[in-house]
């Protein structure tokens, strides 16, 4: 035992001596949440929309005025407007507006004849966001000029009421619970993978391998003191992250000593995990290579960032076997929901399972010699 | 009757189809210094590798201690004290926390633990710079601190992989003062390999020269000197020779053995002296002019060459399980 504690000493030692490997394993992870929670959180806004009038009569100009009341409510588009059609379809090609919408010449009568009559909107579909979020938003603004100025009592439309069972989730906040388990991965990556082979390949190792010290005390020396600092990543990422993110009482004691729980036993399953890895591996260049790699696979079928639902069927392997899918749920259900421990307790166990499995595994492949 | 420090008995290890130890055999004493010497790539890192429990052998037996390094590397572990080729101290840690990690792996507890690494670190002369990190020292002060660092728990046999190579003079000199003053106070057995032959003949009570990873030669530096023909090496040129020449020089007295390239001779006497009033007589009679001449007395460097062939060993090799862009190999 005494062994296994100085070589976590050992470690954590250099981790406090080199604030690079903090600020990497902590700091960065932070980064990318504000960047990619205000990149790509919320509603779609700001777009420009081109409005094409030929047609002037009394119901064209009721839809421009809706399309106004839009650009200055929800502010999800500005209005342009244009005269001729060639020049406003130039500059759709060119970028300088998102969408075109046409009121063609002879709408007011149709309208007023009841002879279907037609709004045109053409999109620069090649920015999938911004298109869906043209559609939906004159959907419903001409759902609205459609309405029978008196609305009957009793109709035989069916409608959806909505129930949002917990208050708005931001994008930012949804991206916290992969985010946290991100950071564990960095962290584990770099101090597990990076920095463990680095140490074979400058001979560290080869002072601990003459020493009396078992192979079993060596591998649960590295694993705890990799274990450690990924621990001490997690902690950082679920208290300022929560801050940052703007959960909703970010520091309740319960929550974050829950979460503490679930980074404790993310740390180890992803820690055993690069172990089991690198186990026999000895040129430095090998964990920088399969760095993006193993992240890519890792991050993204976990559910991190969009639903694993959707996802193919060879996708869902991965999901399935995934640590990170586990880690996330857990921390969603914590995060986002304020759960107890009975709705992440199937994700504890498999973390605890697969730590064991992948622990197993490298002991029967690690050499306690050259 | 004390067992030898070390035994070794048919050892081999094999790399595919490169033998990089052949079937050694020799024994060290207790309490001497024994020398490693050999090219680069004849096989020492890879025997003190073996006897340091670092690799298994393919056949044969070593004991360390009266261990035998396969059945109780455990004992032997704890017996020996081991610096391998790399700098391996922590460069962020400070000496007294290197140190002190490496009492702890070897169970070292409490006011034991303090006190060995304030006497070891004294006995190096690092101790005003016991609470400085590492990667602040030169490379004389991390080679003594692994030093210090590698007899923290007392080991009866050290074993130090090409501990000077890579350093400055002044601090070689230092680094065997240091071993010197450790051997005496502590009744230590060292192995070492090293290149610089000055230093092996100066330090070794015995020296074994291996190539091929086989042992060429084994006896003290003294003994060794005196085995190869000649005592005395003459380098001499002159202008231009007249045919037969070579055979003329190896006529003269008390010459062993001759080597010629273009009008360069090296000459190996048993009468340096002797050998050279005959030379300048013979030159004269034949009418030939000396532009130069030396005469040294053998060095430990003749019998590296003599034993070993002095071509360049240009051959391919297994790269060592740790070789990589990142190690700082010295040398």
């Amino acid at each position: 035992m005494k062994r296994i504690l100085a070589i976590v000493e050992r470690d954590l030692r250099r981790f406090r001596a080199s604030p690079t490997l903090m600020i990497v394993s902590m700091v960065m992870p932070l980064m990318q949440l504000i960047v990619l929670g205000y990149a790509f959180g919320g509603k779609i806004k700001n777009l420009e929309v081109g409005v094409l009038d030929q047609d002037h009569g009394m119901p064209a100009i009721k839809v421009k005025e809706m399309a106004q009341a839009v650009a200055a409510n929800a502010r999800t588009f500005h209005t342009v407007p244009y005269d001729d059609e060639a020049a406003a379809l130039r500059d759709l090609r060119n970028g300088k507006i998102n969408g075109l919408l046409e009121i063609p010449p002879q709408f007011s009568r149709k309208v007023l004849a009841g002879a279907n009559p037609r709004i045109g909107l053409a999109e620069d579909n090649t920015d999938q966001f911004s298109a869906s979020a043209l559609e939906a938003t004159f959907d419903q603004m001409l759902a609205a000029y459609n309405q029978a100025p008196v609305t009957p009592r009793f109709t035989a439309d069916a409608t959806l009421s909505v129930v949002e069972i917990y208050p708005y989730v931001p994008y930012i906040q949804f991206l916290l619970p992969g985010t946290i388990t991100l950071a564990i991965f960095v962290t584990a990556m770099i101090g597990g993978g990076i920095i463990f082979i680095d140490d074979k390949a400058r001979g560290l190792h080869e002072g601990y391998l003459v020493t009396p010290i078992t192979k079993l005390e060596l591998i649960l020396g590295f694993n705890l003191a990799g274990a450690a600092k990924a621990i001490l990543t997690g902690l950082v990422l679920i208290t300022l992250g929560s801050v940052i993110a703007g959960i909703p009482d970010p520091l309740n004691p319960l929550r974050l000593a829950r979460m503490l729980l679930l980074v404790m036993v993310t740390s180890l399953a992803l820690i055993s995990m690069m172990f089991l890895l690198m186990v026999r591996v000895s040129d430095p260049l090998v964990p920088r290579a399969i760095f993006g790699v193993l992240n890519t696979v890792l991050f993204f079928p976990s559910g991190a960032v969009y639903p694993t639902q959707s996802f193919p069927a060879w996708m869902k392997v991965i999901t399935t076997i995934d640590p990170f899918t586990y880690a996330v749920h857990g921390f969603k259900q914590l995060v986002l929901k304020n759960t107890g421990l009975g709705a992440i307790g199937f994700d504890l166990l498999f973390l605890l399972a697969f730590t064991l499995l992948a622990m197993a595994a490298a002991t029967l492949l690690f050499k306690r010699t050259l | 009757m004390s067992v030898s420090a070390v035994e070794v008995e048919n050892l081999t290890k094999r790399f595919g189809d490169f033998c990089a130890v052949d079937s050694l055999n020799f024994k060290v004493d207790n309490g001497e210094i024994f020398g490693l010497l050999g090219p680069n790539g004849a096989g020492k890192s890879t025997l003190i590798r073996m006897l340091t429990t670092l690799l298994p052998p393919t056949s044969g037996t070593a004991r360390v201690n009266g261990f035998d390094i396969e059945r109780q590397a455990n004992e032997v572990r704890c017996s020996i004290g081991v610096i391998p080729q790399a700098m391996t101290s922590d460069l962020d840690l400070t000496a007294a926390e290197n140190m002190s990690i490496f009492a702890k792996l070897y169970g070292i507890s409490g006011e034991k633990r303090r006190r060995t690494i304030r006497e070891l670190l004294k006995a190096v002369d690092l101790e005003q710079w016991a609470d400085k990190p590492v990667k602040l020292f030169s490379g004389g002060m991390r080679r003594r601190l692994e030093i210090a660092r590698g007899l923290v728990h007392e080991p009866k046999t050290f074993f130090l992989d090409e501990p000077t190579t890579g350093l400055d003079p002044v601090s070689r000199v230092a680094v065997w003062d240091m071993l010197e003053n450790l051997k005496r106070q502590r009744e230590l057995t060292i192995l070492v390999s090293t290149h610089y032959m000055d230093e092996a003949d100066k330090l070794c009570d015995r020296i074994a020269i291996i190539d091929h990873g086989k042992l060429a030669a084994l006896d003290s530096p003294l003994k060794l000197k005196a085995s190869i023909p000649g005592q005395n090496i003459l380098e001499v040129s002159f202008s231009q020779v007249p045919e037969g020449w070579a055979a003329t020089l190896r006529a003269l007295p008390e010459v062993a053995d001759l080597k010629c390239e273009d009008h360069v001779f090296r000459l190996s006497s048993n009468n340096g002296p002797r050998t050279a009033v005959a030379l300048m007589e013979a030159a004269r009679a034949a009418g030939v002019t000396l532009t130069s001449l030396s005469v040294q007395s053998t060095t430990l460097d003749d019998v590296f060459v003599h034993y070993t062939g002095h071509q360049l060993r240009d051959t391919l090799q297994e790269p060592p399980a740790s070789s990589s862009q990142f190690i700082l190999q010295r040398g």
